[in-house]
């Protein structure tokens, strides 16, 4: 790229995570970016020897273990930071962002707030006042009120390869989807828009439970047929349960619902697929996270979407019986069993 | 001592903000008539420019479609105030159309006339909207409302001659001013406030009148419908004490502009203003849910010029104040709720005549709400800024963890206050969010209304398979329920209602410190009080009975989205 048109003004990236590193790479293509690791010596070692592991970082990538700097250096910042973490990232963050600001997050996970001494597992119930998408954190704990989202089918190994690929920029501010897509945008990285961020975000998080559905699948040596009668439901019970809460149905349509849905489903470098996979190969959940240096989303937003609907009488039999194998023991085959036997009445009844 | 009396006398229960009237910001902005109308137009007229470039329309095709809806009006709907030389003017402008097409003019030329037509249509509207405030005129009805009120109150109480001089010692009783009354006060001298009060009834904006009156704050201009200007008296009042005329049949996009622009340069000229920002009086007795943002958006606006050009007075902020009535008793109720059934249930309901269509009637109005309702609270809310950030007395603002925010960056990217139309309509809907949000905290919980929503909702549980209008048609004998019962779930109501209050997520009236006897009570006795049919009444020892459905329903949807159903 022609160096005249690297604009002056830098970019934040809050997360050194995989996808945290092949976003900044992405922008490091058009402005300059300053990459937060929360840990020192994850940002020594970025600085000193440009990578971490496998994942190496752009040259126009800059990195500091230091919250008030990228906010004081950065007026648009991208948090990409587990759902788990993100609350407590946000609320270090807070004191230093101003209202001119601009946050786009990255991170397809819920927010879930417990009373004490509960757990998501022995929650009976929550209602839609304790669940939070990521943007509702940041409008809670900060004062910036322009935000929004990056979603859609994003494997960071792929993006990371230099394949085409294309994500969507949501928010309800025109101003904040044309930084956004003026800052990801490259040759080999189409940028859509969206208006509907509550949408866009809801579609981004409840994927991960079809794709752990779909690893499941797979790893049982299922075929296409089943794989596709998956996804067809899947997307049915994303939109019903999108649509109890206020989401609209045509962001499910796009490349942050059925585009992320296909891509997750069908990849075995997806996270959340392997969860299910290697589930349905015999090792317990406790072994696989135990394992996995990255945190899947999925299993987290199953549980809570299960105390969720159970608050909201929402019927959704996927998630409900992939709660119950992966939490309660169920077995496998009868969860498979459930989904065949549900008595779905018509193919298409949420357009 | 001499000054308290004196404030008394005078209707004031706290001292003047500022004491002298010709001071006021409304007042200044008066003695400058000339030169603030011609901003109004001058803006409107950019803003439209701007609004038609940005719809690819043309002035002249901005011109035909508000002359199109024009014509629609007066011939549709005439109103006796319509000034007599609306058709001839409309005439002319439409030869003018013609004239442009007809004569091949150069594309200059062409521009030129366009603008000056369009100059001339705003001018006009700009001169129907304006009001002109008159301190003598506002001496005269300040004396003149509070003797009219209490004595109206004191009458009907039965209450001796001797207690009517004491009179506002009375309103006061009756009408309470709670909440934020202090920093209110405070901030009319940091900034400009936007008062946005829920709407019940037609006598909210007299009451409101009268409490920032009490309160000893200066004059709020506030836009009043153009049908109350139908009646003789009123008007001249309200013109004098600063309402400026708005005309709901007008929906055209010049007018729009036209009231838009008023409405943004009395902000940004100190002039603190009085939005209803539900638009209407709430036809289903529910507090808003939903706001309209078409005024809102112009405190937004002059909040961002205020931060572009630097403010004329004060520090330039706007302050945002909700502002929730509650009544155990509104008048209109009936036809209020008729008209909202018919809307959403297609229903052939009788339809009434507006309650304001003459003078006698509104005198008669006024009349009974003051001498026989038993309580009415004024919850003035925790003030904010246009973007929901709560502000001190100082109007600093604070974020919700409470650390300050310099407001101004909201406006700014790359390091200047920048333009962004789309960026403030976002800015505006979220305001709109955020006040409503707020009417359902500051609102006081009132017995009369905790009774009604207990009662109706139980009715709807027992006649399960009813659908909300066969509920309504539910025969008399059938719409009774025992009072036994009726006090258990009301208590269990009122224990939820207590811990929202502990929460901090609604208020209750001081007439709710009391046991469940005592407010079950209180609430039938004061429940639509004085409604020819009791929407809930005592039918013998052991059982109520509705005599109304449709306007129980009415006061139960007060308490409609606290989630208090589950507790039937």
């Amino acid at each position: 790229m022609d160096l005249k048109n690297i604009s002056d003004t830098k970019i934040g990236v809050v997360g050194a995570g995989s996808f945290g590193i092949v976003m900044a790479n992405l922008l490091a293509e058009n402005s300059h970016v300053l990459l937060y690791a929360r840990r020192p010596e994850v940002a020594d070692k970025l600085r000193n020897e440009g990578q971490v592991g496998e994942r190496r970082i752009h040259e126009r990538v800059s990195v500091t273990s230091d919250l008030a700097e990228v906010a004081g250096a950065c007026e648009v910042i991208f948090p990409v930071v587990p759902s788990e973490h993100f609350r407590s990232m946000i609320r270090d963050l807070a004191p230093f962002l101003l209202p001119s600001h601009r946050l786009i997050h990255g991170t397809k996970g819920l927010d879930v707030h417990l009373a004490e001494g509960e757990t998501i597992h022995t929650v009976k119930k929550l209602n839609r006042e304790q669940v939070r998408t990521m943007s509702e954190v940041i409008r809670e704990e900060t004062c910036v009120m322009r935000v929004g989202c990056v979603a859609g089918p994003n494997l960071a190994g792929e993006i990371a390869e230099g394949q085409p690929a294309a994500a969507v920029v949501a928010s309800r501010f025109e101003e904040v989807i044309r930084e956004g897509q003026a800052a990801l945008r490259s040759s080999r990285f189409r940028v859509h828009s969206n208006y509907n961020l509550f949408t866009v975000e809801l579609a981004g998080v409840l994927k991960n439970i079809m794709a752990i559905a779909s690893g499941i699948l797979s790893g049982l040596n299922y075929g296409e047929n089943t794989r596709a009668l998956l996804i067809t439901r899947g997307l049915a019970e994303m939109i019903h349960i999108g649509k109890k809460l206020g989401a609209d149905v045509q962001a499910f349509m796009g490349l942050a619902g059925i585009g992320d849905l296909v891509a997750t489903c069908y990849s075995r470098r997806s996270r959340n697929f392997t969860v299910g996979y290697r589930l349905a190969q015999g090792e317990s959940l406790d072994q696989i996270l135990a394992s996995m240096d990255e945190v899947a989303e999925g299993v987290k937003t199953v549980a809570i979407i299960r105390a969720l609907i159970e608050e909201q009488r929402i019927s959704a039999p996927i998630t409900l019986s992939l709660y119950k194998t992966l939490f309660e023991g169920m077995d496998i085959s009868k969860g498979m069993r459930l989904l065949m036997e549900y008595p779905f009445s018509e193919d298409v009844e949420f357009m | 001592m001499e000054s308290v009396r004196y404030y008394i006398q005078e209707g004031i229960l706290y001292e003047p903000v500022i004491p002298d009237i010709h001071d006021w910001p409304i007042a200044r902005l008066f003695r400058k008539k000339q030169r603030f109308l011609q901003e109004v137009i001058g803006e409107s007229t950019s803003q439209l420019a701007e609004f038609a470039a940005r719809e690819g329309m043309t002035i002249s095709d901005l011109i035909e479609r508000t002359m199109y809806l024009e014509r629609i009006r007066m011939t549709e709907e005439p109103w006796k105030v319509d000034p007599r030389d609306e058709k001839p003017f409309w005439s002319q402008m439409k030869k003018q159309l013609v004239r442009n097409e007809q004569e091949s003019i150069s594309a200059d030329l062409l521009n030129l006339r366009t603008q000056e037509m369009l100059e001339s249509i705003v001018e006009r509207y700009a001169n129907e909207i304006v009001s002109t405030f008159k301190p003598n005129s506002y001496h005269f009805a300040k004396r003149f409302l509070p003797v009219l009120f209490s004595t109206l109150l004191n009458a009907s109480a039965g209450k001796t001659l001797r207690s009517m001089v004491n009179h506002n010692v009375q309103l006061q009783e009756r009408i309470l001013l709670a909440g934020e009354t202090e920093a209110i006060r405070s901030l009319t001298k940091h900034g400009t406030i936007v008062l946005a009060p829920t709407h019940l009834s037609n006598m909210d904006s007299i009451l409101v009148g009268w409490g920032l009156h009490a309160l000893g704050l200066p004059a709020f201009t506030y836009g009043a419908g153009l049908n109350l200007f139908n009646t003789p008296i009123l008007p001249h009042f309200m013109m004098r004490l600063g309402a400026y005329k708005v005309d709901r049949r007008k929906k055209n996009p010049i007018y729009r502009s036209t009231l838009d622009a008023y409405s943004t340069i009395n902000l940004v000229e100190g002039v603190h203003s009085l939005f209803f920002p539900g638009g209407t009086r709430s036809r289903s007795g529910a507090i808003e849910k939903k706001v309209k943002l078409g005024l809102l958006g112009t405190a937004v606006e002059a909040q961002r010029r205020n931060f572009r050009d630097g403010p004329r007075s004060g520090s330039g902020k706007i302050f945002v104040v909700p502002l929730v009535m509650s009544y155990h008793f509104v008048l209109e109720a009936a036809s209020l709720i008729n008209q909202h059934l018919k809307y959403t249930g297609q229903e052939q309901y009788y339809l009434a005549n507006d309650d304001f269509a003459n003078y006698r009637k509104f005198l008669k109005f006024v009349w009974t709400t003051f001498s026989k309702s038993s309580d009415i609270v004024l919850s003035f809310g925790k003030p904010m800024d246009i973007f929901g950030n709560f502000v001190d007395n100082q109007g600093n603002s604070y974020d919700t963890q409470g650390r300050p925010v310099d407001i101004r960056q909201y406006f700014m990217s790359q390091g200047e206050v920048r333009e962004d139309a789309q960026r403030d309509a976002e800015y505006t809907r979220m305001l709109g969010e955020k006040i409503v949000e707020r009417y359902h905290i500051e609102h006081h919980v009132f017995s009369s209304h905790v009774v009604a929503f207990v009662a109706f909702q139980m009715l709807k549980r027992e006649y399960k398979q009813f659908d909300l209008y066969g509920l309504l048609r539910l025969p008399e004998e059938e719409r009774v329920l025992e009072i036994p019962a009726f006090k258990e779930t009301l208590e269990r109501v009122l224990y939820r209602l207590n811990e929202l209050a502990s929460a901090g997520k609604v208020h209750l009236s001081r007439h709710m410190i009391n046991d469940t006897t005592g407010i079950f009570e209180h609430g039938i006795k004061n429940l639509g009080i004085y409604h020819a049919q009791r929407p809930l009444r005592i039918q013998d020892e052991k059982h109520l009975v509705s005599n109304n459905m449709n306007l129980l329903y009415y006061y139960h949807n007060r308490l409609t989205g606290y989630g208090l159903e589950k507790y039937i």
